[in-house]
C-alpha cells in the first residue's frame, strides 16, 4: 500500500470522526452548490476566470514589472525572492532592521510552503498566528489539514483543553462562544504588542498595486492597523491584470471556498499607513519552473478555494494529514509532485479520477487529467509499484495477443471453483470487503462465435 | 447504419449477458443495421492507463483504431469503457482518430441516435439509479452535480420508457462509489468505503435493484453488499431495458 493509504486506514479506524470529517465537507460542497446554483452565469465566470489567468500567467513578466511600478508609486517597497531561502531571509531582515521581536500573522500558506515560522523562531522572533484556526494549531503545535478550514478536524473538546492549559481559560469549558471571546482577548494584547503584521494575499492587482487579502475573521486587518510595518508575502501566480478581473474572482472565491456569497472582510490595501511602512515580498520558489512545464503549468491558476477537497471523496475519507505534502486533496497531490516527486509521489493513489475536482474548480484546472499524467512519470522516474508494473506487464501480454486472451477467457471459469484461501484476504486486497464476481460458463466471445445469440 | 460492438473485457468473462443483450437489443431497435463484433478485440487498456503504465497500452488503442474505423459507430455497454477510448487515445496518439470519436457507450447512443419512442420492456420493481462518474463527467449522461446546467439524465429517460418501473436516485447522485479499478486494490480501504456509503444510499432509496451503465461500478457494490449481507439486487441497465 502506498504511504496515503496505509494513513487513510489508520484514519478510517475511528468511524465516528472519519463519519464527521466526510459530512462536515460534503456539507461545505452543498453550500457551495446552494451559492453557485443560485448564479446562473456561473459557468461564464469559471471561464472567465480561467481566462483571465491563463493570460495573466502567459504575461507575467508584464504585470510583475506593472504591479511593481504601480505598487513602489504608492510608497511600497518590493522585493523579490527566487526561493523559499531568500523569502526567509528578507522578511528576516526587514524584521532586524525595526527591532521587531513580535509578528502577528494572518493565514497565509506561503509562509507554511516557506517554512517561515520556524525560521523566525530560530532567530528569537515570536510569531503569533491571528487566524482563529491557525491559532489553535499553533498552540497545539500541528500543521494544517485543510487550506481554508486549518483546524476543522479539531473537535471543540479538545481546543477547550488546550485553551485552559495555555491561556487559562475555564476548566471543562467547551463553549464556541466562550473559547472564542477567549481567543479574541488573548490575540487583542498581542495585536497591540506585535512590531509587524504579516499577510497573504488572495489577489494583487497589476494596474493598481493593490493587495487584496479577504478574510471572515477581520484578523488581517487587526494585524496591519496597529503594527507599524507591513509585510505582505505573495507568491507571483496570485496577480490578476485590473480590478475588472478582481471583480469576477471575488464573486468566485467564497462562493466556491466556504459557501459564503463574499468573505466578511475583503480588504484592499494600496499604501502604507501615514508614518508606517508596507513591503510586498514577491516570490517564485519554483512558479517559473512550473510555468515552463507543458502538461502542469495549469495548477499556477489555482486560487487555493480548497473546492477541490471539499468535492473529493477520498480526501473526505481520508483527512488532510494522509497527504505527505502540507496541501491535501487534488491540487495538494499536484502541487506536491511539483514541489518533490520522489517525496510526494505516495499521495498519486489517492484517486479514483471520478473529476468531481474538474468540475468544481473555479478556473478549470485540470486536476485528474494532470494526477493520471503523473502517473505515467512514476515508471521513468523509478518509482512505479511493482506489483502494479507487473500486472498492467500481464495485461499487456494477454490483451494484445487475441489467442493468449481467448484461452485465459476459457480457462477463467476454473477460479471460481478454487478454494477460498487461495483468492482470500493475504494475496488479493479486493477479498477484504468483497465477495469475488464470478466467471461466466461462457464469455461473451465465444458464444459470439458459436452464433449463439 | 454499420455497428461494431465493443464489449470490454471484464463484460466479456464476468458479464457476457450484457453484451448479448445489447446485441438483441440494438437488433431489435435497428433491423436494418449491420451489426458485427470484431473478434480481436480485447480491452481499451484503461486499467493500464490509470495504473500509470498507458505505455504499454499502445498496442491496443492502435489495434482498436484499425479493428474499428470502418463502421459508422462504435457501440459499448460499459460508460466508463467507452469514456476512456473517447478521451484518452487522442492523447495516446496525439491526433484525432475516427474509432474513437465514434465510440459511444450504449446509453448514450440510444437516447442520442436512436432515440426509441418507445420501448417493449416492463419491470415492475424500484431502481436506483447509479450514476458512473465517467459517464456523467466525461461522456455527460447526466448534468454533472458540480454545474449550473440544465439538469438531464439519458438513463432516466430511456428507463421510463419501461413500463412499470419506480425510479429513484439516492442522495448524492453522482458521487463516486470508490471502484476506480487500481484504485480499489491501491487503496482498499477508502475504496470499501466509499462503496459502502454509497450502497447505504442505495438501499435507502427503498430500491429494490440498483441500475447503471457500467458493470464495473455495480461489480465493486455487489461484491460489497453481499460480502455484508444486503439484500438489494444488481442489473446493468441493458437487463431492464430489455426486460419482459
Amino acid at each position: 500500500m502506498t504511504r496515503h493509504a496505509q494513513l487513510a486506514k489508520t484514519f478510517l479506524t475511528c468511524r465516528d470522526a472519519a463519519v464527521h470529517h466526510d459530512h462536515t465537507f460534503w456539507h461545505v460542497r452543498e453550500n457551495r452548490d446552494h451559492m453557485a446554483q443560485a448564479v446562473p452565469e456561473w459557468e461564464q465566470l469559471r471561464s472567465l476566470a480561467s481566462d483571465i489567468k491563463a493570460h495573466t500567467l502567459s504575461h507575467i513578466d508584464t504585470y510583475l514589472e506593472q504591479f511593481e511600478a504601480r505598487a513602489t508609486s504608492n510608497g511600497v517597497y518590493v522585493h523579490w525572492a527566487r526561493d523559499a531561502r531568500e523569502y526567509c531571509e528578507t522578511v528576516l531582515h526587514l524584521l532586524k532592521e525595526k527591532d521587531v521581536t513580535k509578528v502577528v500573522k494572518s493565514k497565509s500558506m506561503l509562509t507554511e510552503e516557506c517554512q517561515l515560522n520556524p525560521f523566525l523562531e530560530a532567530a528569537d522572533i515570536e510569531v503569533v498566528e491571528t487566524d482563529l484556526g491557525e491559532r489553535i494549531l499553533q498552540l497545539m503545535k500541528l500543521p494544517p489539514s485543510h487550506i481554508v478550514m486549518p483546524a476543522i478536524h479539531i473537535k471543540k473538546e479538545d481546543v477547550g483543553k488546550c485553551f485552559e492549559k495555555m491561556l487559562g481559560t475555564e476548566k471543562g469549558n467547551a463553549d464556541p462562544t466562550y473559547l472564542t471571546y477567549a481567543a479574541r482577548q488573548h490575540l487583542r494584547h498581542h495585536f497591540l504588542t506585535a512590531g509587524a503584521g504579516l499577510t497573504g494575499a488572495n489577489f494583487a492587482v497589476a494596474q493598481t498595486g493593490d493587495i487584496v487579502v479577504c478574510t471572515n475573521e477581520g484578523n488581517a486587518d487587526m494585524s496591519t492597523s496597529i503594527p507599524p510595518l507591513h509585510i505582505v508575502s505573495m507568491g507571483i501566480e496570485k496577480l490578476i491584470p485590473d480590478l475588472e478581473s478582481m471583480a469576477v474572482f471575488h464573486r468566485l472565491l467564497a462562493r466556491q471556498g466556504t459557501g459564503q456569497p463574499t468573505t466578511t472582510f475583503t480588504s484592499h490595501f494600496h499604501r502604507p499607513r501615514p508614518g508606517c511602512e508596507m513591503h510586498v515580498i514577491l516570490v517564485d520558489n519554483g512558479r517559473s519552473q512550473i510555468l515552463s512545464r507543458k502538461d502542469h503549468w495549469q495548477t499556477l491558476k489555482c486560487i487555493r478555494c480548497g473546492a477541490c477537497m471539499n468535492t473529493c471523496p477520498v480526501y473526505r475519507r481520508s483527512g488532510g494529514y494522509s497527504y505527505s505534502y502540507f496541501i491535501p486533496g487534488p491540487i495538494g497531490i499536484n502541487l506536491g509532485m511539483l514541489r518533490d516527486a520522489r517525496k510526494h509521489a505516495g499521495n498519486l493513489s489517492a484517486c479514483t479520477l471520478c473529476q468531481s475536482c474538474d468540475c468544481v474548480c473555479p478556473v478549470k484546472v485540470d486536476l485528474s487529467q494532470q494526477i493520471y499524467l503523473w502517473r505515467q512519470e512514476l515508471d521513468t522516474l523509478g518509482l512505479a509499484n511493482r506489483q502494479k508494473k507487473i500486472m498492467s506487464q500481464g495485461m499487456q501480454l494477454v490483451f494484445n495477443h487475441p489467442r493468449v486472451y481467448s484461452g485465459a477467457l476459457r480457462f477463467a471459469p476454473v477460479i471460481n471453483k478454487l478454494p477460498r484461501r487461495l483468492t482470500g484476504v493475504r494475496i488479493n486486497t479486493w477479498a477484504m470487503a468483497h465477495e469475488m464476481p464470478q466467471f461466466a460458463t461462457k464469455s461473451f466471445h465465444e458464444l459470439w462465435k458459436e452464433g449463439n445469440l | 447504419m454499420n455497428i461494431g460492438l465493443f464489449i470490454p473485457c471484464y463484460v466479456d468473462a464476468l458479464y457476457p449477458q450484457v453484451g448479448v443483450l445489447t446485441y438483441r437489443l440494438l437488433r431489435k431497435l435497428l433491423p436494418e443495421s449491420h451489426i458485427d463484433y470484431p473478434l480481436e478485440q480485447t480491452c481499451c487498456g484503461q486499467p493500464m492507463g490509470n495504473a500509470g503504465f498507458q505505455k504499454l497500452s499502445n498496442g491496443l488503442v492502435e489495434k482498436y483504431d484499425k479493428l474499428f474505423s470502418a463502421f459508422d459507430y462504435v457501440v459499448s455497454p460499459s460508460a466508463s469503457c467507452a469514456a476512456y477510448v473517447r478521451t484518452f487515445y487522442p492523447l495516446t496518439y496525439r491526433h484525432p482518430c475516427k474509432a474513437a470519436s465514434h465510440t459511444m457507450d450504449l446509453v448514450e447512443f440510444l437516447h442520442d441516435v436512436v432515440r426509441p419512442a418507445s420501448l417493449p420492456a416492463r419491470f415492475p420493481y424500484t431502481v436506483s439509479l447509479h450514476n458512473s462518474c465517467h459517464g456523467v463527467r466525461e461522456l455527460g449522461l447526466s448534468s454533472p452535480s458540480e454545474k449550473v446546467v440544465e439538469r438531464y439524465s439519458k438513463m432516466r429517460s430511456l428507463l421510463s420508457l419501461v413500463s412499470d418501473i419506480h425510479i429513484v436516485e439516492p442522495e448524492r447522485p453522482d458521487e463516486c462509489c470508490g471502484f476506480g479499478g487500481m484504485f480499489s486494490i491501491e487503496e482498499p480501504h477508502v475504496s470499501a468505503c466509499m462503496g459502502m456509503d454509497k450502497l447505504e444510499r442505495h438501499i435507502q432509496t427503498g430500491a429494490d435493484f440498483i441500475t447503471g451503465p457500467d458493470s464495473s461500478c455495480l461489480m465493486h457494490l455487489q461484491g460489497l453488499a453481499m460480502k455484508s449481507g444486503k439484500q438489494i439486487q444488481f442489473k446493468h441497465i441493458v437487463e431492464i431495458l430489455t426486460a419482459f
